[in-house]
């Protein structure tokens, strides 16, 4: 087997200035249902700076996870172009996709979607699995993120051991531990009650001032307050692109 | 390099993970490849026991004999024309063989009863109906590796007297002497009066033969008295030590030349030795296995098709877990491999039962009866390696389907 080093090509054209992580340049998302035809983003242009902290705001259905999972290269366009880190997504492979969402890219969910079998501490290492990372440095440095968000006592607990607080935070944890350029968050608290809410909200403010670039999506208020930009989001289109900070 | 390795070991991780987790489904699973296993295991070291019999067999006769007869050895379904028009071999063809083949230490000669049961043997009143009776030159009992276990074999005096003297086997010496000396005793051969003079040690039989300690032989030409009608003669020859082949040859030549057998046509007679018996013996052995072999593929294939099943059941449960997997980095080949390993382990798992419970009644057998039955180590080797590919072969489906698996759709899987 091969190891995991990557050449993705570098694009010519294009090529975002220094310190652009994310550019998106009239992104289509469209859904064929057959008779209808949905379009969940309309010609979305964004850039997005190393070192920012953005909320994606808008109400349910406008759009916000079907841009997140595009950014994420979870999935592709219909239409637009996408570049990453310089690098324009959609004409990397299947495997330099799965490279760039162990890399560059952490990705924390609404439902934390955490493996239930495995520990806390296990959950954590699985990204520097797929990385092929050695054993010992990889134990290491899972630790090293579970400490980052307090739960040094609570790793080899399972899931269904931990409070929904914890487990938001064991995801965290995991998507940090790659040292990623950005970190993806989709509604994190949307399944947290809301002190538990502010407690992860502190955490990314911390990750934040610690130097990580994150984009974080809410349909709330108060969590958009947190971020430095606001991006609006209505009926797939970006309705205002707004610094708050 | 090492990312595989790490992948490995992760992936065999889960696949034990798994198999604890759903003991009593993955039991269920694996019972197909079990029992398969398990076949391939006690047959095996049925085959093992059996061709350990027939090597001690061949042993105990001697392997430098070589066993001259009008037919060759083996099953004949039908004889031909040329077979049933073959003459018998005579005690001049004998004589001919040891003074015209250097390569021959010493001839014997037998003639038997060609049709029909043996005249009853009889001691006081015990009977035996059911043996061999022949009569031989004195060569006999050295060429035929016998030994003795009292009294004395017959010579080539008490053969040019046609003395009414026997020598008889261990079974018959157990039938009719309980626990009486046989020596010196007079026993009836039909209405012969016959003194033991010698009994002969117990030999190693060959699977599926309880004749061999039976016999009676009597002097060749005391034999030629009582039955002079009968023709058919059995010769048998020790070669000198490693010249096996030369004294087949020789043998052959003789008997061609004293036969008119034509350049151009086959032997009219066959010549057989132990190792030519071992030989034929392997082959019969070597299709029964394959056929073996055959049948418990198809029990395989059957428990193979429930792995396919039971491992598409698993993915289509891991969906979401696959989503995960792909969404922090997981490549196509990591979710094959993960997939993969673990349908291998579970049809390992079948395979390593199967050849514990092969080796069991292998065991049982062997503790049981007396019969030699081992595992051979082939056939661990056979069983592990078909059932963990069994485990490739019916995995590879559903592992490249959940390999396939858009992350999207299957991070939104409920
Ligand atoms: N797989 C899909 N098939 C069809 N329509 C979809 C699919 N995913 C999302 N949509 C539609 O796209 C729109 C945006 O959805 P989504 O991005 O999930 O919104 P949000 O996250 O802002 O609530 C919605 O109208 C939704 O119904
Ligand atoms: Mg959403």
């Amino acid at each position: 087997m091969s190891s995991r080093t990557l050449t993705a090509p570098l694009q010519q054209t294009m090529t975002p200035k220094d310190g652009v992580i994310i550019r998106t340049e009239n992104l289509w998302k469209t859904y064929d249902m057959g008779a209808v035809q949905v379009h969940a983003l309309c010609d979305v242009s964004f850039d997005i700076e190393r070192g920012e902290y953005v909320a994606i705001m808008g109400p349910s259905g406008s759009g916000k996870s079907t841009l997140m999972n595009l950014i994420g290269c979870l999935d592709t366009p219909t239409q637009g172009k996408y570049w990453l880190n310089g690098r324009l997504v959609s004409e990397l492979s299947d495997d330099e996709l799965a490279y760039i969402r162990n890399k560059e890219i952490g990705f924390v969910f609404q439902t934390f979607n955490l493996l239930s079998r495995a520990t806390a501490l296990h959950n954590v290492e699985l990204p520097l699995i797929y990385s092929g990372t050695p054993a010992a440095e990889r134990l290491e440095r899972a630790r090293e993120a579970l400490r980052k968000v307090e739960l040094g006592d609570r790793m080899h607990h399972k899931p269904n051991e931990l409070s929904g607080g914890q487990r938001q935070r064991v995801a965290i944890a995991r998507a940090l531990v790659n040292e990623p350029s950005i970190i993806l968050a989709d509604e994190p608290t949307g399944n947290l009650d809301s002190a538990t809410g502010d407690e992860i909200m502190n955490l990314f403010d911390r990750l934040h001032q610690a130097g990580n670039t994150i984009v974080l999506v809410t349909h709330e208020h108060d969590i958009a307050a947190r971020a430095h930009r606001i991006i609006h989001i209505r009926d797939g289109k970006v309705a205002r692109d707004e610094r708050v900070k | 390099m090492r990312a595989y390795h790490q992948n490995f070991r992760e992936n065999l991780r889960l696949a034990l993970d798994t198999l604890r987790t759903h003991k009593f489904r993955s039991f269920l699973t694996i019972l197909g490849v079990l029992i398969g296993t398990t076949t391939v295991i006690a047959v095996a070291s049925i085959f093992a026991g059996l061709d350990r019999q027939v090597s001690d067999a061949a042993k105990d006769f001697g392997t430098n004999t070589l066993a001259i007869f009008k037919f060759t050895p083996g099953f004949h379904f039908r004889l031909s024309r040329e077979e049933r028009l073959r003459k018998p071999l005579t005690y001049e063809d004998a004589v001919a063989i040891k003074e015209a083949c250097p390569s021959v230490e010493s001839v014997a000669v037998e003639n038997f009863l060609w049709w029909g049961p043996p005249p009853l043997l009889k001691y006081k009143g015990k009977e035996v109906v059911d043996y061999d009776l022949s009569g031989a030159t004195a060569e006999d009992f050295r060429v035929t590796n016998t030994n003795l276990a009292d009294g004395r074999f017959f010579t080539a005096v008490d053969d040019a007297h046609r003395r009414n003297v026997a020598v008889i086997g261990p079974d018959i010496v157990k039938r009719l002497f309980d626990h009486e000396d046989a020596i010196g005793k007079i026993i009836m051969i039909g209405s012969n009066a016959f003194e033991v003079i010698g009994t002969a040690a117990p030999r190693k039989a060959f699977p599926g033969d309880n004749s061999i300690n039976r016999w009676v032989k009597i002097p060749y030409l005391t034999f030629k008295k009582i039955y002079p009608n009968e023709r058919e003669n059995f010769i048998l020859a020790m070669a000198y030590e490693g010249r096996m082949a030369e004294a087949k040859e020789e043998i052959s030549n003789v008997l061609r030349h004293r036969r008119h057998v034509k350049p151009a046509e086959p032997d009219s007679f066959g010549i057989s030795s132990a190792e030519a018996f071992i030989q034929q013996f392997r082959q019969i052995i070597g299709t029964v296995v394959l056929v073996t072999v055959v049948i418990s593929s198809i029990g395989l294939l059957v428990g193979g098709i429930g792995v396919m099943n039971i491992m598409l059941v698993s993915v289509t449960e891991r969906t979401r877990e696959i989503g995960v997997r792909k969404a922090i980095g997981a490549r196509r080949r990591d979710i094959t491999w993960q997939f993969l390993l673990e349908a291998m382990t579970l049809t390992g798992a079948g395979g390593v039962l199967g050849i514990l419970v092969g080796a069991g009644i292998s065991l049982l057998i062997r503790t049981l009866s007396s019969f030699p039955s081992s595992v051979p180590l082939w056939s661990v080797a056979v069983g592990f390696i078909i059932a963990v590919s069994i485990g490739l072969f019916f995995g590879l489906w559903p592992a490249m389907k959940a390999s396939r698996l858009d992350p999207i759709v299957a991070l939104r899987y409920e």
